[in-house]
């Protein structure tokens, strides 16, 4: 079992004839994702790709099987799209588009607790780079070709410092058994935390690298989920050291407003927790590499 | 985005919170006449800027003629107010509020912000109004009380007087202070608020509760649906070069150091910043220039940084994913014939074609210093500071 998608998995993409849509769509076929379709209303009947436009995710569920989908909709649209997919029994949503509201992103959240614990659709995101499983699968807008399969699973809030570690760990022939960017928002998706313990129960994983920045309480939550729930090793690295409190660093959710958020504070809080810390963002890989040895 | 203290005041009047009587100047004869207008025989004159602590700094003064109130009008426009809150440089005052002054019975603090945590909007609320919400957590945390707003359904006004008798008020103020609660919850949901403070909330002598200063601050990401909220936005308030980014595209922030950077991605763009500081430099300004790093992009990101009098080097840190650093490296050649760059330039590359992009840049014209780890960036940008 993968971590959230596998060769298999079927894929819808969501706003499959917009530009972003249609070059990453290409981008996810290439790399040997199976995407099955995908959806923008009122071009249903059509074919995009070589693959069935449908009007509504329900319509392209019922006729492809599609358990998976990705958000290619502009930031107004998003929440609805993410709650459309819920509803259609779409299981894996990553949402890539950057710019959703906060109100909205919450209201998404609550909309999904109709739904059972079983029934309930994982959202990645939104404001991410989606997920991979190399050699198996990609949801998103990674550079594919920079993972090397293998057994450590990546958590990341940034995209671009994702493929940072990726590139590294491949540099000393470490392989990923999947990536999950979950975004730079202060509300999103799947945090930390839920992720983790994805990794935990994964049987293709041996260790997770986890990389956070400054703002909110997510690492923390993931850091003391692991000392009391988990058996593989943790390694973390936090960006932000050098950034200036009350500050919007890029990503929305990237502000130092409360105890616990800042750089500093995580990498002490965390170490507590028994997660071994990257000293710089340059020997992620290395640091990674040291772990594996003990194992 | 932030707001003045009389805009946050006019919107929450809106939604059924008092208000001392007031109005905005832009000079010391209107400022007279204003005085004259909101009548009684004592004003207070506000300095309107982004910030708060301005009583320390000097920004607000109690008159007690329209002479007076035209006088200290005259005294802080045009004046650059610096508070515990603005750095060093200040903020400058270009807008003036005159206000009746209010007799003060009680003080209490009120304020709503998101809760990252529960992921819903807390209302936080204390007896102690007039302290920082930082300085009652230190001093009186005993006082504070919570409530958290379920963002499905919005406040219920069990909740306000719930607060409202927390805050021990006497009985025939409770529904006026419940009132008062839920016209700030309603602001902060119906507006895509991301914060907003009432201190202090003041009971006066007369029995009236009133918002007597008040701040907030809206979700950038839904400015695209609150129309009359964006256009409250007030550029002199920020940096010159933040406005020049944030009117182009670009993630900047400025700070005090001497490195410039360039790098794409807002994580990548922190780890950089981070590998700065550990080389034993200081960055200049934290620089996101998007993740695919155009050369339309770069050209802009050079302009920025070179507007930045403090940059002595300028390190570039790109990683090429879906774009390829080939396209990168001309983009950064291209950019460097339209635009002159007079301080040394580290570029580091990766990703995808890193070999053909280094090769671009080594085959140009153009001066730089090769890098090839975010450490080794890091570490050059600061060797050839120390030259």
């Amino acid at each position: 079992m993968t971590v959230l998608i596998d060769k298999s998995t079927k894929i819808i993409i969501q706003g499959f004839t917009g530009k972003m849509g249609t070059f990453h769509a290409e981008e996810m076929i290439k790399y040997g994702s199976n995407v099955v379709g995908g959806v923008t209303p009122g071009k249903g009947g059509q074919k995009h790709l070589d693959r069935p436009v449908f009007n509504t995710v329900k319509d392209a569920v019922k006729n492809t099987g599609a358990s998976a989908s990705v958000l290619f909709v502009p930031p107004a649209f998003a929440a609805d799209s993410a709650m459309e997919a819920a509803d259609a029994g779409i299981k894996t949503c990553v949402a890539i588009v950057d710019g959703i509201p906060s109100h909205d992103m919450i209201k998404i959240k609550r909309y999904m607790r109709r739904y059972s614990k079983n029934e309930k659709m994982t959202l990645v995101g939104p404001n991410c780079a989606g997920i991979i499983s190399p050699g198996k699968s990609m949801l998103g807008i990674m550079p594919g070709h920079i993972y090397k399969e293998g057994r450590v699973g990546i958590i990341s809030r940034s995209g671009t410092l994702g493929y940072e570690a990726a590139q590294q760990m491949k540099d000393l022939n470490i392989g990923v058994s999947t990536s999950v960017g979950i975004g730079g928002d202060p509300i999103n998706g799947s945090s930390f935390r839920d992720i983790i313990e994805k990794f935990e129960m994964d049987d293709e994983t041996d260790a997770i690298l986890m990389i956070g920045e400054i703002g909110g309480p997510q690492e923390v939550a993931a850091g003391e989920f692991a000392k009391e729930n988990m058996k593989k090793p943790v390694i973390g690295y936090i960006a932000g050291l050098t950034a200036p409190k009350g500050r919007v660093m890029g990503h929305a959710g990237a502000i130092v407003s409360a105890y616990g958020e800042s750089a500093i504070e995580k990498v002490e809080i965390l170490k507590e927790c028994g997660v071994t810390i990257s000293k710089n963002p340059s020997v992620m890989g290395e640091t990674v590499k040291s772990v594996l040895e003990k194992i | 985005m932030d707001i003045h203290e009389y805009q946050a005041k006019e919107i929450l009047a809106n939604f059924g919170v008092t208000i001392p009587r007031g109005g905005i100047v832009y000079s010391p004869e209107t400022a007279e006449n204003k005085a004259r207008e909101i009548g009684g025989s004592r004003w207070v004159v506000k300095a309107q800027i982004h910030s708060g602590a301005r009583g320390k700094a000097g920004g607000i003064i109690v008159c007690n003629s329209p002479l007076e109130v035209a006088q200290a009008t005259d005294k802080l426009l045009g004046k650059k107010l610096v508070t515990n809150q603005t750095g060093p440089e200040g903020k400058i005052v270009n807008r003036i509020y005159i206000e009746e002054a209010t007799d003060i019975e009680k003080e209490l603090y009120l304020g709503l912000v998101f809760d990252r945590s529960s992921e819903s909007i807390m209302v936080v609320a204390s007896t102690e109004g007039g302290m920082s919400v930082e300085e009652i957590s230190k001093e009186k945390p005993e006082s504070i009380i919570r409530s958290k707003i379920e963002v499905a359904v919005g406040i219920q006004s069990f909740q306000a007087r719930e607060l409202a008798f927390g805050l021990g008020i006497e009985p025939e103020l409770i529904s006026r202070v419940s009132d008062t609660i839920v016209g700030c919850a309603k602001a902060f949901s119906e507006l895509d608020a991301t914060m907003v403070e009432v201190n202090p909330l003041v009971i006066s002598k007369q029995k009236q509760i009133l918002a007597l200063d008040c701040k907030m601050s809206f979700d950038n990401n839904a400015m695209f649906r609150r129309n009359k909220v964006s256009e409250l936005r007030d550029k002199t308030q920020e940096d010159d070069k933040e406005v020049f980014a944030s009117d182009r595209g670009l993630n900047y922030v400025s700070l005090d150091g001497n490195i410039g950077n360039i790098i794409n991605g807002a994580g990548l763009a922190m780890a950089s910043m981070d590998m700065i500081k550990l080389a034993g430099g200081q960055p200049a300004n934290f620089l996101d220039v998007g993740g695919g790093a155009t050369p339309e992009k770069i050209v802009k990101a050079f302009k920025l940084i070179t507007m930045d009098e403090k940059v002595k080097v300028i390190l570039i840190n790109i990683f090429a994913g879906i774009n390829r650093c080939d396209w990168v490296a001309e983009g950064i050649v291209q950019a460097l014939k339209k635009i002159e760059i007079k301080v040394p330039l580290v570029i580091r590359l990766a990703g995808t074609n890193v070999d053909k992009g280094n090769k671009i840049l080594r085959e140009s014209k153009i001066k730089y210093i090769e890098a090839n780890t975010l450490e080794d960036a890091a570490n050059k940008a600061v060797a050839v500071l120390k030259k």
